[in-house]
């Protein structure tokens, strides 16, 4: 199954949608919940990371009966140091996005922690592509 | 829902701390009143959410609270108050 959405920076009234319908789908497709949060977790994290930081971007996510991959490229400022960007507490989100309860440098390294697999790729100035695997099986 | 027993409890103002939970059955205790709130209830299978120090609940998070089963209580005391009542009237904390 293939699914995409696009999602528009600064748009937190919609931040979360895509993630929303990924949940609902997985529920039907009877995959365990535990198994879900984590989907659910690190792709809202991501989509927030793409409403905060970049000026658009679609998220895709592909589904077979043993994983699920979602790739969320966006056009953006891009991250200039990823290292940096996986450590806990650093952050340079803006205070709009601190007022939504985000924004304290806990994202990638949540998502991370979720996820299978988690690769991170981004151009300074072009963009960033942020590749989530979760496997259903324990 | 309200005859629902709560086992543990959590109070935070940033959504990601509440992202990094596995605890099922809790009360989350918030003083942030958006829709993010609501969203990352949603995705952390959080049903029942406290809003602290006067904070409203606005339409937008109602629809989203409705369209996931939840429980949400408004609350005029601060958020040292409430956890305080709380945790003396048996909540647990989750760490």
């Amino acid at each position: 199954m293939h699914f995409e959405y696009t999602v528009q920076a600064g748009d937190f009234s919609n931040a979360g949608f895509a993630s929303s319908q990924i949940k609902k789908v997985l529920k039907q497709l009877n995959v365990d919940t535990s198994v879900i949060k984590r989907v659910v977790v690190a792709l809202y994290e991501a989509e927030v990371n793409i409403v905060a930081h970049a000026y658009e971007g679609i998220i895709y996510a592909d589904i077979d009966d043993q994983k699920i991959v979602t790739r969320l490229i966006d056009k953006g400022p891009g991250i200039p140091d990823i290292n940096q960007a996986m450590q806990e507490g650093f952050s340079t989100a803006s205070p709009q996005v601190r007022e939504m309860g985000f924004g304290a440098g806990m994202g990638l390294p949540n998502i991370k922690k979720n996820a299978d697999n988690l690769q991170v790729t981004s151009k300074v100035g072009v963009g960033t592509e942020v590749k989530i695997t979760v496997f259903f099986a324990a | 829902m309200l005859d629902d027993e709560v086992e543990y409890a959590f109070a935070s103002d940033l959504m990601s701390d509440v992202l990094t939970l596995k605890t099922e059955n809790m009360l989350l205790v918030t003083g942030l009143g958006n829709i993010q709130t609501i969203r990352t209830a949603e995705m952390s299978d959080i049903n029942k959410i406290l809003f602290v120090r006067r904070k409203k609940v606005t339409e937008e998070m109602k629809e989203l609270a409705e369209d996931n089963d939840m429980l949400l209580i408004e609350c005029n005391y601060s958020m040292f108050r409430t956890v305080g009542i709380l945790y003396q009237a048996g909540l647990n904390p989750i760490y």
